[in-house]
């Protein structure tokens, strides 16, 4: 994939760094290095806008951001915090474990529709097989806000209309018909828009793994420039204990 | 009007204030035991351990299995491959969390790592001491959804580039075996020919670890976490050492990397 030659040059798929990028923004370099595939301008901006408009929220009570949060009020530092957030955002009700498994979905489900299956039976089948249909639904509330501005960034761009954004609309226009009433959440509009634009599911997951950085980095800023422990003190009453009884250690 | 505290609920673990600081513990409890007032000093370290995990003390032959785990897993040497990510934190002088971080990352896999463990013991909850069960499973192994851990290339617990089981592995797993409370590693004992044939690799250490935390009654998540702790004495050490050593002391693999699609040096 790529190598340095020591005071010479760098090698990266087969194009050289200092020659052949000039003028390419990082998210271009980052996405050619995933993909092998150098994007153009228009793809720059939507890819930039998921991370921007969509996995940016600086907010230190998200799970994730919280682990920043965390290494900054325990003055830890900050690639420490933001490395095991990174980590910590590999999750299974949000983050890469929904990324990778919703844009496989769209995938999986465009395949049968072309092979002429029916829509409302595929997500029948998907919510009794998996008890769940991902990218649709949200823990915390049902809504999510960052579907417009998202939309509106890839109308602008000519990009709101792709196969698998349709389909991920209609697969929630079943859901709210139904008696489920999920609504779609914005993992499912970024798979899709990634799915038209040929990302291969391993290809997105690993996109998105840096994706919560920027809100990440103001959350360990602000715990910082506080009092050390200032961050969500709790006192020993707020540990409800729900265990065996006390006990005492007898020697053996 | 005030909202309802929110709290942190836990099975483990309980702790009474300090009359002047409601921030502060002054007794805390494992499971019921006063860890700083009566179990400090009395349980070992192996015991204690185990009261974290399960929530009920060890007996004296299930803290053995663990101890002696705990020591075979400490260090898988500096050529492996968790290992060898702790010393690269190391040798440029990373902090250690670094160090320790990079080795939970890479000893996380699934090559002799924490993830094959919890299959590894996800077939030990399926198939027991049933050699026509572990046929089935390796011959047809599970397929799952897809995930964020790649798809398994080799039968958990087994090493697919050992040419026999090594040396250390059989003598882990035969040490172990004699802990008492180690039927499921007295069966593997037994075994280890057929299901190794079954397997097409020989056992692994990864697979004697697992069979080991099977009979500690851990469940997957369990014996993943509990692999992940151990193994990371090593990495610490190495990590250290590598410190002190120095860069120009350790492997750059100047001729391990051949580029097959170099462009050559362009003229400017």
């Amino acid at each position: 994939m790529g190598a340095w030659f020591p005071a010479e040059r760098v090698v990266l798929r087969g194009k050289d760094l200092f020659q052949d990028f000039q003028g390419l923004p990082w998210m271009g370099l980052l996405l050619y290095g995933i993909t092998g595939r150098i994007p153009d301008d228009k793809q720059i901006r939507l890819f930039e806008g998921m991370w921007s408009l969509c996995t940016s929220y600086p907010d230190p009570r998200l799970w994730n951001n919280r682990v920043a949060a965390l290494a900054g009020t325990a003055r830890s530092t900050a690639a420490l915090g933001i490395g095991a957030a990174i980590a910590v955002s590999e999750a299974t009700i949000y983050g890469r474990r929904p990324d990778i498994k919703t844009i496989d979905l769209l995938y999986r489900l465009q395949r049968q529709l072309d092979q002429g299956a029916d829509l409302a039976e595929l997500v029948r089948s998907e919510l009794q097989t998996r008890r769940g249909i991902t990218g649709y639904g949200r823990p915390i509330t049902r809504k999510d806000e960052r579907i417009p501005p998202m939309l509106a960034l890839a109308k602008e761009l000519g990009y709101a209309d792709g196969p698998h954004v349709r389909l991920a609309f209609a697969i929630e226009d079943i859901l709210l018909r139904g008696r489920w009433r999920l609504h779609m959440n914005v993992a499912s509009l970024l798979a899709a828009l990634a799915a038209d634009q040929g990302m291969s599911c391993q290809e997105y997951y690993r996109f998105m793994v840096l994706s919560f950085t920027g809100g990440m980095f103001p959350c360990h800023i602000d715990a910082m420039n506080k009092p050390e422990g200032a961050l969500f003190p709790l006192r020993c009453e707020r540990i409800a204990y729900k265990g065996p009884a006390r006990r005492k250690w007898k020697d053996a | 009007m005030t909202q309802p505290q929110e709290a942190v609920h836990s099975r483990i673990w309980e702790e009474t204030p300090e009359p002047d600081n409601p921030f502060a513990a002054a007794t805390c409890y494992c499971a019921g035991y006063d860890v700083y007032g009566d179990l400090l000093g009395r349980a070992s370290w192996a015991e204690y351990l185990y009261l974290l995990f399960k929530g009920e003390r060890p007996s004296p032959s299930q803290a053995r299995l663990l101890e002696n785990l705990a020591v075979a897993l400490a260090n898988p040497g500096p050529r492996e491959a968790s290992v060898h990510a702790a010393m690269c934190g190391g040798t440029g002088g990373s902090t250690h969390a670094s160090s320790l971080m990079a080795a939970l990352a890479v000893g996380a896999g699934q090559l002799g790592g924490a993830h094959e463990v919890a299959l590894a013991v996800a077939g030990w909850q399926s198939c027991g001491m049933d050699l026509a069960a572990w046929r089935e499973r390796l011959q047809n192994p599970p397929e799952g959804d897809i995930d964020v851990w790649p798809p398994m290339e080799h039968p958990p617990g087994f090493d697919p580039h050992g040419a026999g089981c090594a040396t250390p592995v059989r003598q882990t797993l035969a040490k172990l075996k004699e802990s008492g409370n180690s039927d499921a590693l007295a069966w593997l004992y037994e075994q280890r020919p057929a299901l190794e044939a079954l397997a097409g690799h020989p056992l692994s250490m990864s697979g004697v670890a697992a069979a080991a935390l099977f009979d500690l009654g851990m469940d997957s998540d369990q014996a993943e976490m509990l692999y992940l702790l151990l193994r990371l004495p090593g990495a610490a050490v190495h990590a250290l050492e590598q410190k002190e050593y120095g860069w120009r002391r350790f492997p750059f693999f100047a001729g391990g990397l051949k580029l097959v699609d170099d462009p050559g040096p362009k003229q400017v």
